[in-house]
């Protein structure tokens, strides 16, 4: 009966996990710029990648299997978004041609490229020579 | 046994239906490898193929019943985020898109 049940759940798991792997590649393939992609691919791969690994867990239900399902998916979790941040970075710096239609580019004009440096909000206090 | 060449079962369809899943967005991503247009885009590709086969793995230890597969899942997740920050360090290096 049980049995039954975990199958069940880790099929519905791993449907779930295809159908949202398959939302980040068509996302990646599909967005117009470089920026859209990455949230596509960043947390619909990651949520997908996710629930497969859970089946797995549900499916063995071992707790060592457990344990190390739920490392793999810590450690995407800690790891896509600081893959996203450094690429995003480099990218904008690298000057990545934005969309057409985007609206608003904050960033644009307020860093300075030779001192590795933004004036935004939260940047401190500005040089003395400038008073 | 495994659920390759046991009875047919709904673990088993979902799983069938899991593999061809991850197998098309693969083959998505590596279109989106070939086209660029930019070198960013490339190494975003790359980093959602390294993490489409994490999902792979995952599922194909379901498959065989054989779990030691989640070890590779664990240090094929670790290579591929060290390689999309070396090349994320690199791009930045190299300053500005040559050919964007």
């Amino acid at each position: 009966m049980l049995e039954g049940v975990i199958e069940i759940v880790a099929g519905v798991l791993i449907l779930a996990g295809a159908f949202f792997v398959l939302v980040s590649a068509l996302g990646l393939l599909r967005l117009p710029d470089l920026f859209m992609r990455m949230h596509a691919a960043t947390k619909a791969g990651t949520l997908g990648a996710g629930l497969v690994l859970f089946a797995a867990a549900l499916f063995f239900g071992e707790l060592a299997v457990s344990i190390k399902a739920a490392v793999v998916f810590l450690f995407l979790l800690l790891t896509a978004p600081v893959a996203a941040h450094v690429l995003g970075r480099a990218a904008y710096y690298a000057g990545v041609t934005l969309w057409d239609r985007t609206m608003l580019d904050e960033l644009r004009g307020k860093y300075d490229e030779s001192t590795d440096e933004h004036d935004g909000p939260g940047a401190g206090s500005p040089a003395p020579s400038d008073r | 046994m495994t659920l390759f060449d046991g009875p047919v079962s709904f673990l088993q369809v979902s799983a069938y239906v899991g593999f061809g899943g991850v197998t098309i967005a693969i083959c998505a991503a590596f279109v989106r490898v070939v086209v660029g247009p930019s070198m960013p885009d490339r190494v975003l590709a790359l980093d959602l193929i390294g993490l489409l086969s994490v999902s792979l793995i995952g599922l194909y230890a379901i498959a065989s019943g054989e779990s030691l597969f989640l070890d590779a899942a664990i240090a094929l997740a670790l290579i591929s985020f060290l390689g999309t920050v070396a090349f994320s360090r690199f791009i930045e290096w190299r300053g500005e898109e040559p050919d964007a």
